[in-house]
Order: C-alpha cells, then structure tokens, then sequence
C-alpha cells in the first residue's frame, strides 16, 4: 500500500506497467517490486525445486525470490530482480518457474514430495538405472526446477564493452563511499565511484537518518552533486562492480537507464573494464534471516527492506506489520513504520535484556517461531517465556543481524576472518592487492563510523599515492553502537529455511553433517547451498553456523565457502559484448572483393582472409563445373586469381641475406638481384613451419612471400629471430602485405596478356622463369614475379593496392578477351594438386621436410633453424609416413581429404593404418580425381594399391600409389 | 553463347580503404577518412643518425616511443619497436642513408574521429588509458581496436587518428560506427 506523504518518488509521474498480463500503475522512482508492494501484490515467484509460493525479501540486488521475465521473444530476458528493476512506463513482468500460472502452480506438488527431495537426493535417487539418467530424469528435473529461460533465438539488442582508467576507484556510494570519493576528488585524484543502485546513498535512502540536520537522502544527493561537477570524477549509478581481478583490474556492469536503454544506437548494458591503481570498498553489508518454520512465506520480508520500502517508495508492504529481530537495528524499523502511521503488531526481541522507549506491544526474550498463511501471511506464532502466542499480521520485518559484504575481497582466494562482535565475517586486509575495506563492509555499523572511515581510508590511499589529502570535515550522523546477541535459528518442527533461491533448509545443512558432509565445502555441493545466481548472500553465514552446530565445532575452525566473480549475475550478451555474429573477429577483404561479389564468387574464409571459391558463368549449376571451367581456362589460355592475401615480407639491410639464410633451409645469399627462390622454413623443433618464394629486389632487399595462413606467424617468427637470436644483423623487417595487392595470371596466354597492359613489354629472354623485377603499369610503379603455383607459365603483378581493385577488373577483362578469366581458390586448388604442390594441408605442423621430399633443401653448408632438430633420428626414420600421390583404380572414384590408408588386405581399424589423405581434388586435364596423402614408406611404395577408407562418410577407393607430380613432371610448362 | 567480351579500358584507377562508408556524422561526433599522403616505415639503421636527418630533410623530430611530432601536413608517429611513420610527404632520399625506408602508403586504412565524446567511443574499443593526463595530444600507442591491431594518435583533445590494415577497413567503420551510436544515446542526442 502507497503511503499517502514521504519518498523519494515523483508522484506527479505516473508510469504503468504490466505485471502477468495485468496493469498496474507506480510512479517514477519506483522499482518494479516497490510497485507490486504498492499494489498489495505480494506472490511473486515460485521456488527453485519445491515451487513454493515466494514473495519479495530484500529491497537490493541480494533478492533471492522476486526474479521475473521481461520481453518478448529473442530479446527475453529472464532472471532479473523485481528489486533492481526500475519502473519504465511499458514495462511488462512475467513472474517464472510457474505452470500453469503464478497462483495455480500445480508444480507445488513438489513441496509435498518434500521429504524425498531433500538433501542429496540427485545423487541418492538417479544413482540406478544409469541409461535413465539423461534421457529421463535430467529432462524431468530440468523441467520442474529451474529458474526463467531464454528464447533460445540470437539478442538483437546491443550491448557494449568498455574500458576505465583511475587512481581511486570507490565501489558503492554509501556514507563509506561518497566520504571516500570525495575525499580523493578534493585531493586531485581521479575517481570513479561506482554504485549498483540508480541514485547514490545506499542505505542513506532507506533509512530515517539526519546528516547535519538534513535527511541522509538529501546530503548524498549534494555531495553527488558536488562530486559530478568535477572534472577529475566519474560518477557510475546502476554500475555493479562485478569482479576483483589481477593487478588493480575490476569487472563492472553498467545497466542503461530505461531512457538511454529506448533510443536507437544503445548499448542495453556496458561491461567495463576498470583499471585502478586503489580502489576502496565501500559496498556496505547485507541483513540475514532467521530460520524457524515457513519463514519463506509471502510477506515475511528483511526488516531493513521494509524501512527501504517506507522511507524510500512511501510504500508500507503491510497493514499490521510485525518486528523481529536480535539487534538495535531491528527497532529502528518498528519506529519509522509508526512514524509513517502504520500499524505495528509487535515488537519481538530475541534479547532477554532488550529494552524499548517505543509504544508497542514488546516482546524480550521471546522468536517468531512460524510464519501461517500460504500465498501471503496471515499469522505469526511466537514463542515466549510463557508459551506460543499467535499474532495477526500480513507482514514480518526480520533481522537477524548484518553480514558485512565481503564477496570482493575474496575473489583473489582470499578468505574473511570471523569477527564474534558482529557475529559475522570481515576482510581480511590485503586479501585484494591495492583495495582496502571501510563503512559496513569493514565491519563499521554506525553512520558516523562509516563517514569517518571512508574519509580516512580514503586519505591513506592518497598517500601512497602521493596526494596531499585536503581535511575533511566529517558531517555529524547517528553513532549507535552495534549490539547484538546471534540468532540463527528457532528450534521447532517443520522447515526452517535458509537459501530461499535454492530451497534449502535447515534441515538439509544438519542432514549433510549426518552422512558426514562436514568440511563446509562438502556441505555446500551437498545441499547446494549457497549455489544459486545469489551465492547465498542472505543466507550462507546463517548455514554455517548451523553446520557448525550440527558439528559441534565453532564458526571460526568450521570455516567459510568463499565468493567468486561475479558478485551479481551479468549477462553474456554483455560481456562478449560485439561478438556476436560476424562480430567474433574482423573481416578481411582484398581490394577485388568487390568485383568478385559482382561476379557472382561465393567466398570462403581463410583466416580472416575472405577469397572467391569461384567464379560462376551462366548454366553452371555446380561448383565443380565451374572449377573444371576455370582449371582448364588456366591450362589453355590464362586465368587471374587475386593472390594479395599471402603474406608479403620487406627485408631490407646489409644483414637481410644472412637473416634469411639463417630462418630458411636453404641458402638465399646465392640469389641474384632480380630473382626469385622457393625456400622452406622451419620451426625450431625440425617441423616445416611455412614454405614461399623470397625475391631479391637489391643487393641488400628481399621480399619474402609466406603462405596466408601463416603470414602473422612468420612475421612474428622474424621479429623473434632478429630481436632474441641475431640483434647483430642490421637489418629491417616490415611487413608490405597490405600495400600490395597482388594478381596471378597464369596460363600459356599470360605473357600476351601483360604485355598488353606494361609500359615496356616483356620476353623470355628478359623475364626467364623465376625472374622478378620491377615493371610499369599504365603509369602506375608496379613489381612483376615470374613465379607458378599452376606449374603453367605465369606471373604476379604486383601494384599499390589503390589501383588493386582497377588491376583486377583490367585483368579479367583482358583475359576475357582471350579466352580466359577469373578463377577462385577451388581451381587454384586442382592446379597446385595436379603438380604436387603443398600447402598448409601438408605442412599442418606435424611433417618434416623429409616427409614432404623435400630433405635435400635443408642445406648442409650452414646453420639454419630446426636444423639440429630436424637430424633427429625420429623425424628422418624411413618408416615415416611420406608424402605421395594417389589415384582411384577401383570401382570408387571418389578420394576424400580426411580419409586413412591401410593395406589392400588389412582391416580398416586404427591399429592397422597406413596413412592418410590431405588433399584431394578432380583434374579435368587429366579426367580423374587426385590426392596428396602421407604414407608409410610412401616413397618407396609407388606402384602399390591401397585402400582408402573415410569412416566418418562411409567411403572405401582403392587407389595406387604415385609421385605427387601428376602432371608435367619436367615442368616444361612454367619455364614456357 | 556468351556474348564476346569488350576490351577494358585500358587505365588504373585509385579507390581508398573506406570509400563510400565515410563520412559519418552521429551526434556530437564525426568520423572521416583520412589521406595521409605517403606513409613510410623507417627503421633506423645502426649506428644511424636518423633524428638529425629527419629534422634537416622535413622539420620533424624523431619521436620517442608513443610520441608523435609534426603537423597535418607533416608527421613522425612511433610505429613500434625501431620503427617510425613518416606521414605526409615522400621520404627526402637523405633519410635513406640513416634508414630503411619501406613505402606502406597503401597498407593502412587511416580515419579521424573527432567531436566531442570521442574518448568515450575510444574507450569502447580500445584498453589504452586515455585519460588526458595519460595520454595528451602527440601521443600514439600501437594497441588494439576491438579484435584489431591498430594505431591510434592523439591529435586533439577531442580528434583522434586511427589506423588499422587497409583490408579491414570495413570491420573498422561497423566498430567504431556502433560505439559512436552508443555514445551518442548516452548523450541523448
């Protein structure tokens, strides 16, 4: 019910919303669950496993219960606390883990199994029969607990990532933390001051508090103010710091106001990155329950979540509302409900020597034994000195003390030590590297305390940061000291409970002790206690003390269960923020992509790399007949293929042809000016690293052209080289991939086709095969390479990529014109098979230059890398598998990459296997499909049938085993 | 049949890395493409005397790491460990003695983004400190822009230079697109 005077509230803004299809109206400042409270709605959830009827506990973002749906569609979102939501006009709550309806859940059938569900029953039910496991009783459990779901379909909103940089980060804008803020600002340090609500103050605005005579609410909103003005001071609302990473590093979400959230362009929610060199935490603390019997019943709320709804929403969440609790705390809720003139049915202290000034029925010594009502309270009945009364009443304020939040300090390992006169647990100093603890989280309960620690904790940060801290003049505040005498749970029948998120009891915890689940790591995975998307922040002290009962040890030796990241759930979507999609990692186009889209290519995805697969002509209806196309076209006329994704490396200094000689096998000081060589590279273990030509352009200037998929390995390889192994070599590596784009033209037409568009024509004579050197284009200064990866006569042009996209386009047109044209990377593909050359299919890593042939590049008249390595008698043993070609001679004329070989005879099982296939492919010129495959003594078996078994696509060839060269062994062709 | 295919005009024209994506106006901020003119990577010999050269030859002095000197018209960026960015003019052919020069004007896709918030779109792309004390204008940091390698310089306190390879200029514009539009609700604009 809505208080008629009071909150901070706008009730000149009236904002509807839905909650399970029906409307509803709060006001602007309104959380969704200070507005269900407004509209006497008090069921809001049903439970994890038993389904029991829940309603709203906490007014913050430790809420276990109130946890609802918003959206539709692939932009559902479940799980969100009704108490963090703030109230948007639209807004449309669905409550969950319900069927059919909130109020009609016949899943609450559950609860009535209850003594078979409890602790441990997962492991004890569905031990036998195994098989039933997941296809029975997995699926059953999945459907009946659980919390909302998603949509299953991909979020189209937006979400972002970010980064930050300060001297003092101040998590939570309490007493604590708006002392601490600015008391750093004034210093001069950068700050930034985070907090999870969506107005600084935390407790300030729940509470009836003066700060030097004004309300507590009033004085945080002026140091706020103050502290946005300055230049030097972020101030982060709806900003949860998540998580307490290595060297000053703290995860932290930030939820956009329902205004920003609604225009186009926004970001739903930023994940940042904060780096801070202090940070101070200032997060205040959590009030816990008292376990006794159907304590989870609708209206029996945390009595500070009671004083948040009266003084913060002007919403009293009941009409005759009971107070219980062990603490002084606890009467501050009684007071500021009859201030707000609503009915208070007891005061109930656990305390024999509790005294109170107040004019309420006043019970010492005595505890709320039970909670009656189903969907909302009706009674409590309470236990005296005398015997069990029973009170009318529809709501219970509970306190059972203050827990201090402690959860970042433990995300490094760090473990809170037990402090008896809080009857609770504290940081441990140090546990985070540069973050200290002050205000409620250290302990410190009073206001006064906590304005006072978080300007000193502050200054000494400032120190040791070398800042001169301004004094601070400290605001006069309630200073009441902290009394309380521990009450964790009312003896009694029935269950108590302790984790409302996954249904846990009081029961269950002393259970787990019994079957002699003692350590309190054991007990937590016993019960789950503590493993909800809250992690136990009401309840997990309570538990422990319970186990420490139920163990007959103290809390202290029994130990704690420590918090992880995140301390609030946070969404995926925001933290892989961009990701999504085509977001996973950028997009590399060459400059023709354009061109080849136009033409109609699907692409295909190399490394970031994005290539023409082919080039379809009107009537193809088959990516082979276009491919069969486009290798005949190179084999008799000339073919363009856009080669400027290898790697392209400029070497350049009087050490360039040493440095080479030393990363290659063989030996590239030789070169002449204006030639190119194929060389091989190797890893330092003796495995092929990559393989490409290098050109000499000058005496002391090499251009080495690497495969694409290793183009950043080899360039990282170099720096390596040159930086850690041979500093001595004056020499320059730079990487020229991206400023040359690069055509082949290939095929018995290509030099006619250059000459067509070079300033000076060309001839054998003057451009002999593996020549290079540079050539003009049209006016434009270009490199022309006479190298082959066809094993047809042919070049690469090079130009600056500007003119990249207009070089393609002239160069298909031309070969257009004689017969020729554009072809993609399958017919690339058939062409190097049909002449044996490898790619990174065969050099996957694993081979040698003795498997692929190729022994007699390793030089002996030098040292290169992976020499040594690559003598071992391991990688040179003949029984090796080598590489080798195959064709089909059987009925199946099919040969598939990925396929094993075994021995005609031989079943087709791992122990028996021969080798296997890398690379395959259908030669049109010489009408039959080819492979290049790695083989047991393959070179010595050329000749030999062999079987070829696909077992993942079921296919079986015989095929015989032949040189990889299939075509034009002399390689008369590419000379011309 | 396929109808015989004309002979091309036989002339090559330039494009640049962004073409028709930039310019963008969102809100407050503005990304543009920028023509750096030649871009030369120059890696100092050794025993080179490259700083004295290239104050002679272009006015410039050789900057430190994560500095940059010069103007609009004429700039030296820290371009890495023993590299240099000679932005603006064609290398003077004195520069060669003291160092190898290496032309990548077509390597880098090179943009501006400059108005006000354009820290904040940064900070959505970038894990660099760029708060002004950290990183004033003439300071460059090679670091990452979302899942790139990129360069980023100072100008202004306000204006930015941002480099990445010139094959993804694509994904650069969709990236830094997205966070001026986020920033740009933020603002409410």
């Amino acid at each position: 019910m809505r208080l008629a005077r009071g909150g901070q509230i706008d009730r000149g803004q009236r904002i509807a919303f839905r909650f399970d299809g029906h409307r509803y109206e709060g006001f602007a400042g309104d959380t969704l669950a200070s507005a269900l409270l407004a509209n006497d709605i008090r069921l809001v959830g049903r439970s994890f496993k038993y389904h029991r009827p829940r309603g709203i506990l906490t007014a913050g973002s430790e809420e276990p219960n109130a946890l609802v749906t918003l959206g539709q569609g692939a932009a559902q979102e479940p799980n969100l606390r009704a108490t963090t939501l703030e109230l948007a006009e639209g807004l449309a709550a669905r409550s969950q883990n319900a069927w059919p309806s909130l109020g009609l859940d016949l899943l609450a059938i559950n609860d009535l199994a209850a003594p078979f569900l409890s602790a441990g029953f997962y492991y004890k039910t569905f031990m036998w029969p195994r098989a039933l496991w997941e296809k029975l009783y997995e699926p059953l459990i999945r459907r009946a607990a659980g919390l909302g779901a998603l949509s299953g379909r991909a979020n189209a909103d937006r979400y972002a990532r970010a980064f930050a940089h300060c001297d003092v980060l101040v998590i939570g804008a309490g007493p604590a933390g708006l002392m601490a803020a600015l008391t750093a600002a004034r210093a001069g340090a950068d700050v930034i001051l985070c907090d999870e609500d969506l107005r600084t103050g935390g407790r300030l605005n729940a509470e009836a508090l003066e700060l030097d005579g004004q309300p507590g609410a009033d004085w945080a909103a002026g140091v706020t103010k103050d502290l946005a003005a300055m230049p030097n001071v972020r101030v982060m609302t709806r900003t949860t710091v998540t998580g307490a990473y290595d060297q000053g590093t703290y995860g932290a979400l930030e939820r956009a106001s329902p205004a920003e959230a609604a225009r186009p362009g926004a970001a739903q929610e930023t994940f940042w990155n904060i780096v801070a060199r202090r940070a101070i935490l200032a997060a205040g603390a959590l009030e816990r329950p008292v376990a006794f019997r159907d304590n989870d019943r609708p209206g029996v709320m945390m009595a500070g979540a009671v004083r948040a709804y009266v003084n913060r929403w002007a919403v009293t969440p009941g009409q005759a509302v009971t107070v219980f609790g062990n603490n002084d705390d606890a009467h501050r809720t009684a007071a500021d409900l009859l201030a707000a003139g609503v009915h208070v049915t007891a005061l109930i202290d656990s305390r024999p020597d509790a005294t109170t000034a107040l004019d309420v029925p006043f019970y010492k010594g005595a505890q709320v034994c039970a909670a009656h009502g189903r969907k909302r309270l009706e009674a409590v009945s309470i236990a005296t000195t005398s015997g069990i009364d029973k009170l009318r009443t529809d709501c219970l304020a509970m306190s059972g003390g203050w827990n201090p939040t402690v959860h970042l300090t433990c995300h490094m390992n760090g473990r809170p030590m037990w402090n008896p006169a809080l009857a609770s647990f504290t940081p441990t100093p140090g546990a985070i590297p540069g973050l200290t603890a002050a205000g409620a989280c250290n302990g410190t309960m009073s206001t006064h305390g906590c304005l006072t620690e978080g300007a000193r904790v502050a200054a000494e940060v400032l120190v040791d940061l070398g800042f001169k801290p301004a004094d601070t003049t400290i605001p006069q505040a309630e200073d009441a000291p902290y009394r309380i005498t521990p009450l964790w749970t009312v003896p009694g029948k029935g269950r108590a409970w302790l984790d409302f998120q996954n249904d846990v009891t009081v029961k269950d915890i002393k259970q787990a002790a019994q079957e002699n689940f003692r350590s309190v790591e054991h007990m937590k995975r016993y019960t789950t206690q503590g493993m909800a998307t809250d992690q136990g922040k009401n309840s997990n002290v309570a538990a422990l003390a319970v186990l420490a009962d139920a163990t007959g040890r103290g809390i202290p030796e029994t130990g704690t269960t420590t918090f992880r990241p995140p301390y609030a759930p946070v969404t995926i979507a925001a933290m892989g923020a961009g990701g999504q999609g085509a977001g996973f990692a950028p997009q590399r186009f060459t400059t023709s992509h354009r061109a080849s889209i136009a033409a109609g290519a699907p692409m295909i995805e190399a490394g970031l790399w994005y290539r023409p697969s082919y080039f379809p002509k009107p009537g193809e209806t088959t990516w082979r007949q276009s491919c069969d196309r486009e290798v005949m076209m190179v084999r008799n006329a000339v073919g363009i293929c856009d080669v400027s994704t290898l790697g392209k490396i400029d070497i350049k200094g009087p050490g360039a042809a040493q440095l080479l000689d030393f990363v290659y096998t063989n030996t590239f000081s030789t070169l002449p000016v204006g030639r190119v060589r194929y060389g091989l590279m190797l890893r330092e273990d003796g495995h092929v690293m990559d393989d490409g030509t290098t050109a000499r352009l000058g005496p002391d200037h090499f251009l080495m052209t690497t495969t694409t998929a290793a183009a950043g390995q080899v360039m990282r390889h170099l720096d390596f080289v040159h930086q850690g192994l041979r500093p001595d070599l004056d020499v320059s590596i730079c990487s020229v991939t991206e400023h040359w784009a690069q055509c082949a033209v290939a095929g018995p037409k290509s030099r006619d086709l250059l000459n067509a568009i070079l300033d000076a024509p060309i001839d054998d004579a003057t451009f002999p095969f593996m020549a290079c050197g540079p050539v003009m284009v049209q006016g434009v200064a270009g490199r022309l390479f006479r190298i082959s990866f066809s094993g047809e006569q042919a070049y690469e042009i090079a130009v600056p990529a500007r003119y990249g996209e207009s070089l393609f386009k002239l160069l298909v047109g031309l070969a257009e014109t004689m017969g020729g044209g554009a072809y993609g990377l399958e017919a690339l593909n058939v062409l190097r098979i049909e002449k044996g050359f490898i790619t990174h299919a065969e050099i996957h890593g694993r081979t040698t230059a003795f498997d692929i042939g190729m022994e007699r590049m390793m030089s002996a008249k030098k040292d290169f890398i992976g020499k040594a390595a690559a003598a071992r008698p391991g990688l040179v043993d003949p029984d090796r598998e080598q590489l080798v070609g195959l064709k089909p001679v059987g009925a199946v004329k099919q040969l598939t990459a990925g396929a094993h070989l075994f021995d005609r005879a031989a079943e087709a099982t791992r122990e028996n296997d021969q080798g296997y296939v890398t690379s395959v492919g259908f030669s049109p010129t010489l009408d039959t499909f080819l492979g290049l495959a790695f083989l047991k003594q393959g070179r010595a078996r050329h000749g030999e049938v062999v079987r070829m078994v696909d077992h993942l696509r079921g296919i079986e060839a015989l095929c015989e085993v032949c040189d990889p060269v299939f075509f034009d062994k002399d390689g008369g062709r590419a000379r011309g | 049949m396929a109808e015989p295919a004309k002979t091309p005009a036989l002339t090559l024209t330039p494009t640049t890395p962004c073409g028709a994506m930039l310019p963008l106006r969102i809100g407050t901020l503005t990304l543009s493409e920028v023509d750096p003119g030649h871009l030369t990577a120059m890696a100092p010999r050794q025993g080179g005397a490259l700083g004295a050269a290239l104050s002679a030859a272009h006015g410039l002095d050789l900057p430190g790491p994560g500095r940059a000197t010069g103007t609009d018209a004429a700039r030296a960026i820290w371009f890495g460990r023993a590299h240099v960015l000679l932005m603006g003019p064609a290398p003077d052919p004195s520069l060669a003695a003291q160092a190898a020069l290496t032309d990548i004007s077509d390597g880098w896709a090179v943009v501006r983004l400059e108005g006000a918030g354009a820290a904040a779109v940064l900070a959505r792309l970038t894990p660099i400190d760029l708060r002004p004390t950290v990183f004033p204008p003439g300071q460059t940091a090679r670091t990452e822009v979302f899942h790139m390698q990129a360069a980023i310089t100072r100008l202004a306190d306000d204006a930015f230079l941002i480099m990445v390879f010139r094959s993804m200029s694509q994904t650069l514009v969709h990236d830094l697109r997205t966070a001026m539009e986020g920033v740009a609700a933020r603002a409410g604009d």
